[in-house]
């Protein structure tokens, strides 16, 4: 409350201090050649300067402050009723912090009904403390920033420098989010692979993680049938569907269509791509599943599942085709039009200059173009989710249901949770799997396509 | 007096609403280098596609008038544009070797057309036509080789090879040395002038001094319309319009 507060404080001064500085360097201009930088740039300069120092230790504090409160609050009288077993201690001193915050909570443990009163002091106290700090710095930043608001102050470089930090700092953000999310990803599969031997993880057919437990947890992890899903779905059949028509899509389009049909179609296929990925799945679901049970049914399969693999590979196949078209169609745009002109003019056809000449020139961007698309065929879940089933088997059959890494992902994490069971950590090493060829994918593609546009540069 | 190979008569070319080309009529001879000169954008380039219907290629290009090749109307219905082209081949102002082998390169029309029967049929096509642009010696060697490897000068021959391998009548020529050195220009020019005995060739051409080395005749356009046009020597010593006049003494373009 009183940090939130604070935070408020601390953007006012801001304000105050860009309206002040801004004022004071009006006094001190003369004319143009009077001071280096515009009365505008020194605001800026005094404004960050008591908006940074401030909120970076309000953030510090903020990070601070819990282990602070909770220092205080076992060294008081009322936490030596606490057990000594640190889990049921964690989850008494729970409670308090939430009676702490939410005065109408019932107390179920009677210790933490008397904890609660002496984290609430703290936590006043602490909070006191980190917001006069907070304005201490604020004001310490404005008064240095206000010293240098003079003529020959070089405001305007400061400000440069500022905004080069700010936007380097905006990227990093983005680059530190996923090494963050590759270093929990390995933590948490590392934990798994104490319990489970990876190989066994990587090259055994036997998963049913629900009846794990025991000794044999190895055998219960054999991820292999979900991996042969994934490829099955992602990989096979929905590039069956998607590289045939998104590639003749992306031909039509960049040779033969007129600039007015080209201008209605490509918008339409663009459409195709904004379409959330779970409405496609209803629609593999309720729409497609049940078309291939009936046609399985009439073609002499006993007792076809509703639920298969063929249904979600055809509707990610044409989830994929904008994707895998709008890859194809810049590779074939980049072909340079003198290639075609030359076969053209040797008395070539227009099907035959593009067999012969543009898709063999294309060809690498058109490669690269489709690992892309298996890339995020295989990292799709709603569809998997809603369309090819839970069974984890091993089988060729378009007709049978199937299951994908993103599936069982799904299905470990939601529901009923307890966390370090190898149950729940099997899904980040599944998730480490997907992760790293999903990586490789995309790197060799993005390598196949820099050096394809090299080559005609 | 023979009958001309091409001849063209007001032929105007638009490109959507703009008129590209304004009544112009020309006959082309067979055994002499035509060429075309003008200043920029004077229309030079889509004349000369319109004489292998290039220009059917680009969106919004028509073509209004009579091109006779051999007495037969190229615009005519019945005329398949593709075939034309087998008899009409064109080389590019720019170098534009398939990113294929040498030898795909040369092989490539031949193969399209179905004009061998065999592989030593196709051996012999390639060795002819490679030998005719004068490249068979430096690329005998490595005909499996990138034809996007070898020099400048060379991909232009390769590119001469390759229109010479599917047999045409007449050779069109863009600026076929804009984009090369003064050496590989030289060796060029001096392929064109072998050539001539066995093909009608045209060439366009920004260097006047080209036109007066390789050509018996040249054209002069200028703004879409064709000015002068007569023996090259005539053209270039004693040009009767005042336009043609100023252009080669440099007066402006």
């Amino acid at each position: 409350m009183i940090l939130t507060a604070v935070l408020l404080a601390v953007l006012g001064l801001g304000l105050v201090g860009w309206y002040a500085a801004r004022g004071r360097a009006r006094l001190l201009y003369t004319g143009r050649g009077s001071m280096h930088s515009m009365p505008g740039y020194h605001g800026w300069h005094v404004a960050l300067w008591i908006l940074v120092p401030a909120l970076l230790v309000w953030g510090v504090w903020q990070a601070i402050m819990p282990g602070l409160v909770g220092g205080v609050v076992l060294a008081s009288p009322a936490a030596q009723a606490l057990p000594a077993d640190p889990f049921l201690a964690g989850s008494i001193l729970a409670e308090a912090h939430a009676i702490a915050a939410d005065p109408s909570a019932v107390a179920f443990n009677p210790e933490a009904q008397a904890l609660a009163e002496p984290i609430r002091e703290a936590q006043t106290r602490f909070s006191l403390i980190g917001a006069a700090i907070v304005l201490l710095a604020a004001f310490a930043g404005g008064a240095y920033g206000f010293t240098r608001v003079r003529p020959d102050f070089q405001a305007r470089t400061h400000v440069e420098r500022a905004v080069l930090a700010v936007l380097l700092a905006a990227s990093l953000l983005a680059i530190l989010t996923t090494f963050g999310i590759v270093a929990s990803l390995v933590f948490e599969a590392g934990l798994f692979f104490k319990d489970v031997s990876p190989i066994a993880f990587l090259t055994g057919t036997h998963w049913s993680p629900a009846s794990a437990g025991g000794d044999n947890l190895s055998d219960k992890f054999g991820a292999v049938p979900l991996f042969w899903g994934t490829i099955y779905i992602g990989a096979i059949i929905a590039m069956v569907v998607a590289i045939p028509l998104g590639l003749m899509s992306a031909i039509y389009l960049t040779q033969y269509a007129s600039a007015r049909i080209r201008r209605w179609i490509k918008p339409m296929l663009e459409i195709l791509a904004g379409i959330p990925t779970v409405v496609y799945g209803y629609f593999a679901a309720l729409t497609v599943a049940p078309m291939i049970r009936d046609f399985a049914a009439s073609v002499g399969v006993n007792n076809p599942s509703t639920e298969s693999a063929l249904a979600a590979g055809l509707v990610m196949g044409v989830m994929i085709i904008p994707f895998v078209s709008s890859m194809a169609d810049d590779a074939l745009a980049a072909v340079p039009r003198a290639m075609s002109d030359g076969s053209l003019a040797l008395g070539a056809t227009r099907s035959e200059t593009i067999k012969k000449v543009l898709l063999p020139a294309a060809l690498p961007g058109i490669v690269a173009g489709v690992m892309l698309a298996i890339s995020r065929a295989i990292g799709e879940t709603m569809i998997v989710v809603m369309a090819a089933g839970a069974a984890a088997r091993l089988t060729a059959d378009p007709f049978a249901s199937m299951t994908t890494v993103t599936y069982q992902i799904v299905q470990l994490l939601t529901g009923d949770q307890e966390f370090n069971s190898p149950k729940t950590l099997s899904a980040f090493a599944l998730g480490l799997v997907l992760f790293v060829v999903t990586l490789i994918l995309n790197i060799v593609a993005l390598r196949v396509v820099k050096r394809f546009r090299e080559a005609y540069e | 007096m023979t009958e001309a190979k091409i001849t063209a008569r007001n032929v105007d070319v638009f490109y959507g609403q703009k008129k590209a080309i304004n009544d112009v009529s020309i006959d082309i001879d067979n055994g002499i280098v035509t060429a075309f000169i003008g200043p920029s954008g004077c229309g030079k380039s889509t004349f000369l596609r319109t004489l292998n219907r290039m220009n059917d290629t680009i969106a919004g290009a028509r073509v209004d008038g009579q091109i006779l090749l051999d007495g037969e109307d190229i615009y005519a219905p019945s005329m398949d544009s593709v075939a034309l082209r087998a008899r009409v081949g064109m080389v590019f102002q720019k170098p534009n070797p398939f990113p294929k082998s040498i030898y795909e390169n040369i092989a490539y029309g031949p193969r399209i057309h179905g004009l061998a029967n065999s592989k030593s049929d196709m051996d012999g096509i390639v060795e002819r036509a490679l030998s005719k642009a004068g490249l068979w010696d430096e690329v005998k060697d490595r005909l499996t080789d990138a034809g996007t490897a070898l020099s400048g000068g060379q991909q232009q021959r390769l590119c001469i090879a390759r229109a010479i391998a599917v047999s045409p009548e007449v050779i069109l020529m863009d600026e076929p040395c804009s984009a090369l050195d003064p050496i590989a220009t030289a060796r060029i020019e001096e392929l064109i002038d072998e050539l001539k005995e066995s093909f009608a060739i045209v060439i366009v051409t920004h260097s006047m001094q080209q036109a007066a080395r390789v050509s018996q005749r040249t054209a002069f356009f200028h703004l879409g319309s064709l000015v002068e046009y007569g023996e090259t020597d005539q053209i270039f010593t004693n040009p009767r319009e005042t336009r043609t006049k100023d252009y080669i003494t440099g007066r402006y373009g």
